[in-house]
């Protein structure tokens, strides 16, 4: 008998969204007539720097879905300075995420040690074949432009090393 | 109008019967699927629903039993298939069955049955025996467990129901469905008869007691533990698909929409308003525009009614098993039954 009071509270909760709903409008948009602005930092889609990447194929090992399919081949570079020995450098031919599989852990953004993997709150991307959902190294680099610039460090963090 | 019936010969009269029932099962299901299904859920969620078929997503039913018809008719390896494909028949058909004795005016009925509650009682109980059969037929633990659920619950509910509408049945002194209608729209309360004497009022627990059962009999939420969708995937429905889902879907609302008529008829006073408003004194002076007029008033009624039990639905968590249980046995039914004592010592004292 105790929880009748509550039973009508929960009605009451009920009921009240619902003439709020009518008069105030609904907490969500209309999708592809309105569009929702998604957070800053939203995880939508995995954007690639292709200019920072070394191929290091770190991302690929960590991925726990192992959807990351990267290829390259070494190439010589000029050298720094004149006179001095030609560099090798890897050089990135294929770098494709598997978007149908990838289930946005952020795994391959953290663990990439040269800052080549960032988030975009970019989030439509959608294919009615589920095959296209494999982005390579171009898309992935268009998405760059929605990425947000990154934060301000904390006060002291950019002391490395010392202590 | 009933003479106009009569001109008509059986087999016309047994079509237009039939396709009255078609439209007092089917149009209350449309009309609760999209009015309490589709927008009251969502704009008590706060979001809007289906919004694109058609002007605010009235065509959405539509398009969502076009969809159910294309899909392929799916059955489990290891299903008695015969049981199988017969079970939702057999849940939708109770429907049918029930429709039939409630009087929508004074001359617009489909059957004017002397036992009307009984067999009203008798055959909504039929649907049991459809969920019990597409459960165990499914030849799947879930649907197993789900349609055992079902049968242990809808039993356990059937008694509070009978035992409430007993109470009806003693005050007005009859078991058909029409007479209990005139009773409480001639009646009076005290001498006064401004608004009849509907047995919401002399009734109200038995009216509680009533519509909880039929709560739990319809399994909505929060008696919803046999089709549970979150741990039973829906129950005695999971290996359904394509048409005979929707049957399931179907007998679910439009159920819904028949016990409506029924607890409507039972104490709100049905198709009729207050004779005396009218000057009306029995059910032969009752103009004839009653006919068109008891319907709708029938169908806001019964709107009414369905808001109540949608409303619980969407507002409610489950109840665990042995709770619902213990709900039935040890709070509904002895409260029904000390109803019926107090409504008979009163039926004599007056
Ligand atoms: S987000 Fe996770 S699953 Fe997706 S590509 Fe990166 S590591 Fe793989
Ligand atoms: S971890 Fe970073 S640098 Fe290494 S292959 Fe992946 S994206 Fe390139």
């Amino acid at each position: 008998m105790a929880k009748v009071p509550g039973l009508f509270k929960g009605l009451g909760v009920t009921f009240g969204t619902m003439v709020e709903t009518i008069t105030h409008g609904a907490n969500t948009v209309q999708y592809p007539h309105v569009k929702e602005a998604p957070p800053v930092r939203a995880r939508g889609v995995i954007a690639l720097h292709e200019g920072n990447c070394t191929s290091c194929m770190l991302c690929v090992r960590s991925c726990p879905d192992w959807c990351i399919y990267i290829e390259g081949h070494k190439e010589l570079a000029p050298p720094r300075r004149a006179g001095g020995k030609p560099r090798a450098v890897n050089k990135l031919d294929r770098f494709d995420i598997d978007y149908a599989l990838c289930m946005y852990c952020g795994i391959c953004v953290e663990v990439c040690p040269f800052d080549a993997l960032f988030w975009s709150p970019e989030y439509e991307y959608s294919e009615p074949r589920i095959a296209d959902l494999l982005h390579d190294k171009a898309k992935l680099g268009e998405w760059m432009e929605t990425v947000p610039a990154a934060p301000e460090l904390e006060v002291g963090a950019d002391k490395k090393g010392k202590k | 109008m009933y003479a106009l019936l009569s001109s008509i010969p059986y087999w016309g009269q047994t079509l237009l019967r039939l396709l009255g029932g078609a439209v007092a099962v089917l149009l209350p299901a449309g009309t609760i699927v999209y009015l309490f299904l589709f927008k009251m859920m969502s704009f008590m969620q706060s979001r809007l629903g289906p919004m694109e078929a058609g002007p605010y997503g009235s065509m959405q039913l539509f398009a969502e039993v076009g969809k159910w018809l294309q899909k392929e008719d799916l059955l489990p390896e290891r299903a008695d298939s015969f049981v199988f494909k017969i079970a939702p028949l057999i849940v939708l058909s109770s429907t049918f069955l029930l429709v039939a004795v409630v009087p929508f005016g004074p001359d617009a009925w489909f059957t004017n049955f002397e036992a009307g509650v009984f067999y009203a009682l008798a055959v909504s109980s039929v649907s049991v025996l459809g969920i019990l059969m597409a459960g165990w037929s499914s030849a799947n633990k879930y649907s197993l467990l789900g349609g055992l659920r079902a049968a242990g619950q809808l039993i356990a509910y059937e008694l509070p129901m009978i035992l409430a509408v007993v109470g009806v049945v003693i005050q007005a002194g009859s078991m058909n469905l029409q007479n209990i209608v005139v009773a409480q729209n001639a009646g009076s309360i005290f001498g006064w008869n401004g608004l009849g004497n509907p047995y919401l009022l002399t009734q109200f627990v038995g009216f509680v007691v009533f519509m909880i059962a039929v709560q739990a009999e319809l399994t909505q939420t929060p008696f919803d533990m046999p089709i549970a969708e979150s741990e039973l995937v829906s129950g005695y429905m999971t290996e359904y698909s394509g048409f005979r889902f929707l049957m399931f879907f179907i007998g679910e609302f439009a159920t819904a929409g028949v016990f409506a008529f029924i607890a409507s008829v039972l104490f709100l006073g049905g198709w009729g308003v207050p004779f005396s408003w009218f000057g009306w004194s029995g059910i032969n002076d009752v103009d004839s525009w009653m006919n068109v007029g008891g319907p709708l008033i029938m169908l806001t009624k019964m709107l009414g009614l369905v808001f109540i039990i949608m409303w619980v639905r969407f507002s409610y968590p489950r109840f665990r098993e042995d709770q619902l249980q213990r709900f039935a046995w040890k709070v509904l039914i002895p409260v029904s039954l000390v109803n019926i004592m107090a409504t008979s010592v009163l039926k004599v004292a007056f």
